[in-house]
């Protein structure tokens, strides 16, 4: 238990115009499952590319099993054991389970026909000598992510790795799923000997799971401990290098008008797939309505379809009481609606353009900003842009600064500062804190709360339970675009709720069992 | 009802394998980049180059296989350019392919006038022909004997490359290596397996087919090579590859409807309609074949979305 089994030994990754990894030394013994935590840009990815082989330190020393690594590329990785579950799957969607999980060692015939039944045959092997339940014979791109994890954890398998690092594992699961991963990571502990490196940012699950945690800051390694010796709160203040609060916001009010309403809407997705089906939904003035659900269960098209970036097959909406079907999204604006959309790069923000400008988007013909509606008063524009930068706390060389050269979070605060400043009493949020750092998670959910306070009527659509719940005055879940379950704050927790979230139980059983019961 | 019978024969059928023939070759390879996730619109001037390569080597050592070999190893070499430019320099796969087309067109014609001194048309009789072949047992059977003895050997050889890309692509791990290539190349490298490799590989076969439908154009039927002789077949294989999937069995079909096409466009014009008319068939065929694609792609995603709406 004791014996080392991965070694960094003062390692140094310089790119360009970042260190990303500044002089990290330490050790993951072999059996332990070890946590690596940090924000984004801690460097922790980082490190785990160096150890798979995908990058080579600018400086310092990797030692596999007591063995200095000499050369760095993923097939020298995986001949010294090593495996690696990327955050984003490495699966080739239009191939089956089997032959994904045997890509680059296929079973042949003759010598160089693939042998696609034994394929099928090593997968049924594997499953079965690990417990991961999953068809061979499926294709990728019709699992659920959750068994696409599994595709990728046993594809490592395969290919003989006692040591596996698994990116964010859990940023894409239900709790349910989350839950038989981890019983999956504690079997192949004890029954295999293996040692699992899971790198997270969601401190529970480190308690939950981890044997030891390293912290990671700004590329440097803050400190290694036992987990059982820290809790959340130290791990955070570790992480962030100052004490986080993470007390609950006040919430004050009640709920108002109806500012959104809609009647059993159905949209379609982009392959003409019904993904909305028949939705109704009212969001009152004052008040933050959580949509939960796993990706791909319409709240994408629920949401652009409200904004009016998608055209709605049947049923009506209303925006502040008008009829809002067929309106473009500039008309919705203008009945007072403000949207956070969830892809900031694809549609939030114009890369290329300053911070000046992307703020300036949207305003850029209101009287205080331009003179007869074509020529900005750049002076004021500039005085505008500059307080909101310094409202909204954002970082980096000042408003003149590309968009596109933003960290996330940093990017993402440019597209909260523009919209929240319209001052509309509807507010359409979509993931506002994806890919964002806990210390701008934590400002921008201040700002929803205090939206919410001043009698903004809020939808919320994230990915993140905890962000949901947090937020939230009243959740609804979302199942293959139908509405399964309906709750108050408070009603119901997370491990319930994803009953509700993955259909096996639906609004139905909800009234039988008079209101949602906690699990 | 004369004219229909002039137009629609056994000869139309012949017409039809033998146009199609170099769109099949050259559309084979073309699926093969495709696949790799790669844009290739320079199959035209490979075809070229194969071509005059093929009618230049079939001359100076009196061996037409002389011919096909050159032409497939300058394949081999132009494959290796495209993809140095594409898949290792990175640069825009559609101006490197556009850019292959000029410099095709413009080197053959400087090649044709320096080493052969002819201008347009370059035919001789030391210009040795790809052999025909014969079945016996065919001989005096209705339609069969006609449509597939004594055609060129590449007729033939063609079937058999389809079969093959498909058993590449779909039966040996090289072919999933080059479709993972294509469609994710990030899980390949992750597995340890080069996916610049697999394109660089995907770019050369690609070479060898254009090559192939080079030879088979100046040295099968007609025994000579006259600048521009590829007449947009690259780019012919081209729409045939997304019009076909990119998948072979499809991808021959496609060629062979296009290679119809044309046939019927020939024989038209031997029942009177201009041959300015009547070679716009292929052209006219691609383009209604691309908009078709588009327009019933949009078409069944609004039935789909219409129907769901009636079965709720």
């Amino acid at each position: 238990m004791q014996e080392s089994i991965v070694r960094f030994e003062n390692i140094s990754m310089q790119f360009p115009g970042v260190l990303a990894n500044d002089d990290v030394s330490f050790d993951i013994k072999k059996g332990e499952v070890f946590a690596l935590v940090g924000e984004n840009g801690a460097g922790k990815s980082t490190l785990m590319n160096i150890l798979y082989g995908i990058n080579k330190p600018t400086s310092g020393n990797v030692y596999i099993k007591g063995q200095k690594v000499e050369k760095f590329s993923p097939s020298d990785a995986i001949s010294h054991g090593v495996g690696m579950v990327h955050q984003h799957f490495m699966l080739v969607p239009s191939f089956t389970v089997a032959q994904n999980i045997v890509m680059s060692k296929e079973p042949r015939k003759y010598g160089i026909f693939y042998n696609l039944k034994e394929a099928n045959n090593i997968t049924r092997r594997l499953v079965e000598e690990y417990g991961l339940e999953v068809e061979a014979e499926d294709t990728v791109e019709e699992i659920s992510v959750g068994l696409q994890q599994r595709v990728e954890i046993l594809k490592t398998l395969y290919r003989g790795a006692d040591v596996l690092i698994l990116d964010e594992p859990t940023a894409v699961l239900t709790p349910q799923e989350t839950e038989e991963l981890f019983q999956v990571i504690r079997k192949i502990v004890e029954e295999k000997q293996m040692t699992v490196i899971i790198i997270t940012h969601k401190l529970y699950e480190v308690m939950a799971i981890s044997d030891r945690v390293g912290v990671m800051r700004q590329g440097k390694l803050v400190g290694v401990e036992e987990t059982k010796n820290v809790n959340e709160r130290i791990l955070a203040s570790m992480m962030v290098g100052r004490e986080v609060l993470f007390d609950d916001i006040e919430k004050t009010g009640e709920p108002g008008e109806v500012q959104i309403k809609a009647d059993n809407l159905y949209v379609a997705d982009n392959r003409g797939l019904m993904a909305v089906n028949g939705v109704s939904l009212e969001v009152r003035a004052g008040e933050v309505l959580g949509i939960a659900a796993i990706e791909g269960n319409g709240q994408s098209e629920l949401l652009e379809a409200l904004t009016g970036m998608r055209p709605v097959q049947r049923g009506e909406f209303y925006i502040q009481g008008e009829k809002s079907n067929g309106k473009t999204p500039g008309q919705i604006r203008e009945l007072g609606l403000a949207h956070i959309p969830e892809d900031r790069v694809a549609t939030g923000v114009s890369l290329q353009s300053t911070i000046t400008e992307n703020l300036i988007i949207g305003k850029q013909r209101q009287s205080a900003f331009s003179k007869y509606k074509l020529h900005l008063k750049q002076s004021s524009v500039v005085r505008y842009a500059e307080e909101l930068f310094e409202k909204f706390d954002m970082r980096g060389s000042g408003i003149e600064t590309a968009v596109g050269s933003l960290s996330g979070g940093n990017m993402q605060k440019v597209v909260v500062a523009r919209e929240f400043s319209f001052d509309t009493p509807i507010l359409i949020i979509a993931q506002p804190t994806r890919g964002v750092d806990i210390g701008a998670i934590e400002f921008i959910h201040k700002q929803i709360i205090k939206k919410r306070n001043e009698g903004c009527a809020v939808l919320l659509a994230s990915a993140d339970l905890d962000e949901v719940f947090r937020l939230s005055d009243r959740i609804i879940t979302l199942y293959e675009g139908k509405i399964t379950g309906e709750f108050k704050a408070g009603e119901i927790d997370k491990m319930g709720i994803s009953y509700y979230m993955t259909g096996s139980r639906d609004a139905d059983t909800q009234k039988e069992e008079g209101g949602a019961q906690n699990e | 009802m004369e004219i229909l019978a002039e137009v629609f024969n056994i000869g139309l059928l012949q017409n039809t394998l033998r146009t199609a023939t170099p769109v099949i070759l050259a559309a084979m390879g073309g699926l093969l980049t495709e696949k790799a996730g790669i844009m290739n619109i320079g199959m035209d001037g490979m075809i070229l180059v194969g071509a005059f390569v093929a009618v230049s080597f079939s001359f100076a050592c009196t061996s037409a296989a002389m011919g096909v070999l050159v032409a497939v190893l300058v394949g081999i070499l132009i494959g290796i350019f495209f993809a140095i430019f594409v898949v290792k320099l990175k640069s825009d796969e559609f101006i490197i392919g556009m850019a292959l087309n000029t410099f095709a067109g413009g080197l053959t014609v400087y090649l044709l006038r320096s080493i052969f001194g002819v201008k347009g048309t370059f035919s001789d009789k030391g210009i040795v022909s790809l052999p025909t072949v014969h079945f016996d047992f065919l001989e005096g059977i209705p339609v069969l004997d006609p449509l597939l003895n004594d055609n060129s050997i590449f007729v033939y050889l063609t079937w058999i490359l389809v079969f093959l890309t498909w058993l590449f692509l779909y039966r040996t791990p090289y072919g999933f290596w080059l479709r993972a290539a294509g469609e994710h190349p990030e899980s390949l490298e992750t597995a340890g397996i080069s996916a610049q490799k697999m394109k660089f590989i995907a770019s050369i076969l690609c070479g060898v087919f254009c090559g192939f439908a080079g030879a088979h154009l100046s040295l099968g039927y007609l025994t000579m090579f006259s600048e521009g002789m590829s007449n947009s077949r690259g780019f012919i294989a081209f729409a045939c590859v997304i019009f076909g999937m990119a998948n072979p069995p499809k991808v021959f079909l496609a060629a062979l409807l296009f290679g119809f096409l044309q046939a019927v466009g020939i024989r038209l014009q031997s029942v009177g309609v201009p041959a300015d008319l009547t070679a716009i068939t292929p052209y006219l065929a691609t383009v209604l074949m691309l908009v078709y694609i588009v327009a019933s792609g949009d078409r069944k995603k609004k039935n789909k979305a219409k129907k769901q709406l009636e079965n709720i």
